[in-house]
């Protein structure tokens, strides 16, 4: 399906297009396909695209001679998508230790909500999240598929340091912190899994598009993987059963 | 190599950026005022890509170990080499365990070292820019080391006719185009921060400029969507905040206007306390 889209410049060197403004599977793969098909269609000075829930930022090297000449061709490679270029998302099982040593805000979320601690945990664990894109922090996956139930607003004050591997809520997002950071969203657990690794040529191993499902470990388990993941042992692989 | 004496008030190496690392949420950083960096770089023969030092409000003291060539350009420090004033934008010769120190600005905010091809930093996602959890350092300090080729040579200038454009130190207003949410906004708002005189707060950083007044604001946020350094955004309670180099990939304020990439140069040469005026581009 091809939606009705808005093309506008940016500044001298970007051109934005915009879906309706939603956080929808099927316009995320409308986007990615897009995107794809811009990287691979040897557009002249191309440096970079970038996607959110429902925008692309297309960047060049330099200032665009005729943005409405760029639009037409942009919206030329838009008419050529045949839909079926779907890529296999992966579903990376991501481990979260709900323990309260990391649950800072875990009782604090339950008196609120009046769900109890291992209501959230369920709730939060059982969902496959999907990956819209990276942004806010190096690493920050957001992802849609919050259970409803566990939508809650962001704290008024933002904690100064949010520490890495938090699991957090906020409004109704989810998402886990890829590096110490202020931060206003309710922490409910950790990750011991590095999100982003600048020793890596590919620093984030996860990509948008693809899947996440969190599950719950116990605080030993959280020790021996994070061991591993610090000595560069750990095997990402085993993320994908 | 050069050894950091003393580092001054805020010293980073910069480059033009990082680039092709946003979609993993990495900022693209680089030089804040390009232009400078840019010219200085340019002044010496040297490929674009080099890095500069940045150096924002109080210059450092810095011993160069090896012979070079030199260029300082941007914002003025009273740069001396072994304690005699040395010309700004002009080809400098150094010797081996030359000195070189700056003072406090007087006029602009950052100043840019170039030498001959470029400070050899560790390169990290095809930069060097300093940028927090993505190279070790975001800063220079006392002590610090940082390598540099070896040039004996006296380079004669391919440029030396190119003339330092002020206007980058001196311009008292930023040229917009219109931003994404740009239409959202009330008359009342536009004739609030179009062509009207506004300050820069005291929240001003590589990361992002606050510029005051507060402007009454009903705008929701927006699903969050692309952002690029010159983004303004008009967040909830008001403010005005201008996004600069090391901001973030994407952002949930309207973004209502959008500074052109000269106007990130010269914002990025502003102070606390500075008073300017957005002009709409068309």
């Amino acid at each position: 399906m091809l939606y009705h889209l808005q093309y506008s410049r940016f500044n001298e060197c970007s051109v934005l297009i915009e879906w309706p403004e939603l956080i929808n599977e099927d316009i995320l793969k409308n986007i990615l396909n897009f995107k794809n098909k811009i990287e691979n269609s040897h557009i002249k000075h191309l440096l970079e695209v970038i996607n959110t829930y429902s925008s692309i930022l297309i960047i060049y090297k330099r200032a665009i001679d005729n943005v409405n000449d760029e639009i037409l061709r942009l919206r030329d490679v838009y008419s050529g998508l045949s839909g079926l270029d779907i890529s296999i998302d992966k579903t990376w099982h991501i481990p979260v230790c709900y323990d309260s040593e990391f649950a800072v805000d875990l009782d604090q979320f339950s008196k609120a909500k009046y769900l109890s601690n291992s209501e959230i945990i369920r709730l939060h664990s059982q969902t496959i999240y999907t990956v819209y894109f990276i942004g806010f922090l190096p690493g920050f996956l957001y992802l849609g598929g919050l259970d409803s139930k566990l939508f809650f607003d962001r704290k008024s004050t933002p904690n100064l340091s949010v520490k890495k591997g938090s699991v957090a809520i906020g409004g109704k997002q989810t998402g886990i912190y890829p590096q110490d950071s202020p931060g206003g969203w309710h922490v409910i657990g950790n990750s011991p899994i590095d999100l982003f690794n600048s020793n890596n040529k590919t620093p984030c191993f996860i990509k948008a598009g693809d899947k996440i499902q969190f599950k719950p470990i116990s605080i030993s388990d959280y020790n021996s993987i994070k061991e591993s993941v610090c000595s560069s042992t750990f095997d990402l692989n085993s993320l994908l059963q | 190599m050069i050894k950091v004496i003393q580092p001054g008030f805020f010293t980073s190496i910069q480059d033009k950026g990082r680039f092709g690392y946003r979609s993993n949420g990495v900022p693209v950083s680089g030089a804040m005022d390009l232009y400078s960096s840019h010219f200085a770089n340019a002044l010496l023969g040297n490929p674009d890509d080099c890095a500069t030092l940045e150096i924002t409000m109080v210059g450092p003291t810095l011993q160069l170990c090896k012979p070079t060539t030199i260029v300082i350009s941007g914002a003025f420090m009273n740069p001396k080499l072994n304690g005699k004033p040395i010309e700004m934008n002009t080809i400098i010769t150094v010797k081996s365990n030359d000195i070189l120190s700056f003072g406090r600005v007087e006029k602009g905010l950052r100043c840019y070292l170039a030498i001959k091809e470029g400070f050899k930093s560790k390169v990290v996602f095809n930069s060097r820019s300093m940028y927090t959890n993505i190279t070790s350092a975001v800063r220079l300090k006392k002590d610090d080391i940082v390598d540099y080729l070896a040039d004996n040579q006296v380079s004669p200038s391919f440029n030396a006719h190119v003339k330092f454009n002020d206007s980058v130190l001196e311009n008292d207003f930023l040229e917009v185009f219109k931003g994404p949410e740009f239409d959202k906004l009330s008359l009342e708002q536009k004739n609030a921060i179009l062509n009207k005189e506004l300050k820069v707060s005291k929240f001003n950083s590589r990361m992002a400029y606050q510029l005051l007044p507060l402007v009454e604001n009903y705008l929701k946020p927006i699903l969050t969507a692309p952002v690029l350094p010159g983004t303004v955004q008009l967040t909830p309670l008001g403010q005005l905040i201008v996004l600069m180099r090391d901001c973030q990939t994407t952002g949930g304020y309207p973004r209502i206007l959008q500074l052109t990439e000269q106007s990130i140069n010269n914002l990025s040469q502003k102070s606390t306390g500075s008073i300017l005026k957005i002009r709409l581009k068309d």
